[in-house]
C-alpha cells in the first residue's frame, strides 16, 4: 500500500508539474507550486517509513515550513508588484468602515 | 488482531488519501480558471495530507516518529489554508480580481423599501410587453 501511494504522489505532482509550465497566470504556477511541496512533505514522510528510518521525518518536518515561507514569500513580492491593478484601491478596501459591500 | 486491525485501518486510509489527492491534481489540471483550480487544490490538499499522515501514525505506534508527525500534520493544518488565503488575497489584488456583487450598486443590490418599485418596473413592463406578445 506505501508503494502505491507513492506512486499516487509521484503522479499528482506530475500533474501539478505541469500546471505550474502551463498555467497561464503567476498565480496558478504559485498554486501547482504550493500543491507540489505540499505532496513533496507528504512523500518524504511516506518514503521514510517504507525504508523504515523515521529520522527522515525531520527533513518532511523542516520541508513544510519552508514550504509555507517561500510560498508566502513569492506571494508577497508578486501582490504589490507593478503589474497589479490600481493598487491604492485593493488597500482602500480593507481599511474599516470602508469594507467593499456598501456598509 | 490488532496489528491486522491497525494495518487494515492504515491501508484504508492510505487508499482513502491518494483518491483525493489525485481527484485534486486532476482538477488542478482539468478546471477553467484560477479559482475553481484554487477550490479544487485547496480542499483536497489539505484533507489528503490528513488522511496519509494519520495513516503513517497508525503505522508508527507509539515512538517519536508519532510525535514528529503529529509536527507535521500541524504544520499542515496550519500553513495550507494560511497559503490559500494569501494566494486568493493576492490574486484579488491582481487582473484576475472577481468583482463583489454588491458593487453594481449598493442601491439595487440591498434597495430601500421606497426604491423597491422603481428597480422593478421595467421588469414588470417587459414581463407585460411578452404577454402582448404571446
Amino acid at each position: 500500500m506505501l508503494a502505491a501511494t507513492i506512486l499516487a504522489l509521484l503522479v499528482v505532482m506530475v500533474l501539478a508539474l505541469v500546471r505550474a509550465l502551463l498555467g497561464p497566470t503567476i498565480y496558478d504556477r504559485i498554486l501547482a507550486v504550493n500543491v507540489f511541496g505540499t505532496k513533496t512533505v507528504v512523500l518524504i514522510a511516506v518514503i521514510c517509513f517504507t525504508l523504515g528510518k523515521p529520522e527522515f521525518l525531520d527533513i518532511a518536518l523542516v520541508y513544510a515550513l519552508i514550504n509555507f515561507v517561500s510560498v508566502v514569500g513569492v506571494l508577497r513580492y508578486f501582490e504589490f508588484r507593478s503589474g497589479s491593478r490600481d493598487q491604492g484601491a485593493g488597500r482602500h478596501e480593507y481599511t474599516p468602515g470602508e469594507g467593499g459591500a456598501g456598509s | 488482531m490488532s496489528d491486522l486491525l491497525v494495518d487494515g485501518l492504515s491501508g484504508l486510509l492510505l487508499a482513502l488519501g491518494c483518491l483525493f489527492m489525485v481527484s485534486g491534481a486532476v482538477g488542478l489540471l482539468r478546471f477553467p480558471d484560477f479559482y475553481t483550480r484554487m477550490h479544487a487544490a485547496g480542499v483536497t490538499d489539505t484533507l489528503a495530507t490528513f488522511l496519509i499522515v494519520c495513516a503513517l501514525m497508525l503505522q508508527a505506534g507509539w515512538s517519536l516518529a508519532l510525535f514528529k508527525l503529529g509536527l507535521i500534520l500541524l504544520f499542515i493544518f496550519f500553513t495550507s489554508p494560511a497559503a490559500s488565503h494569501a494566494l486568493a488575497k493576492a490574486a484579488q489584488h491582481s487582473p484576475l480580481r472577481l468583482e463583489p456583487v454588491a458593487e453594481q450598486g449598493a442601491d439595487e443590490a440591498f434597495p430601500e423599501p421606497g426604491q423597491g418599485t422603481e428597480i422593478a418596473e421595467p421588469a414588470l413592463e417587459a414581463d407585460a410587453a411578452n404577454a402582448d406578445r404571446a
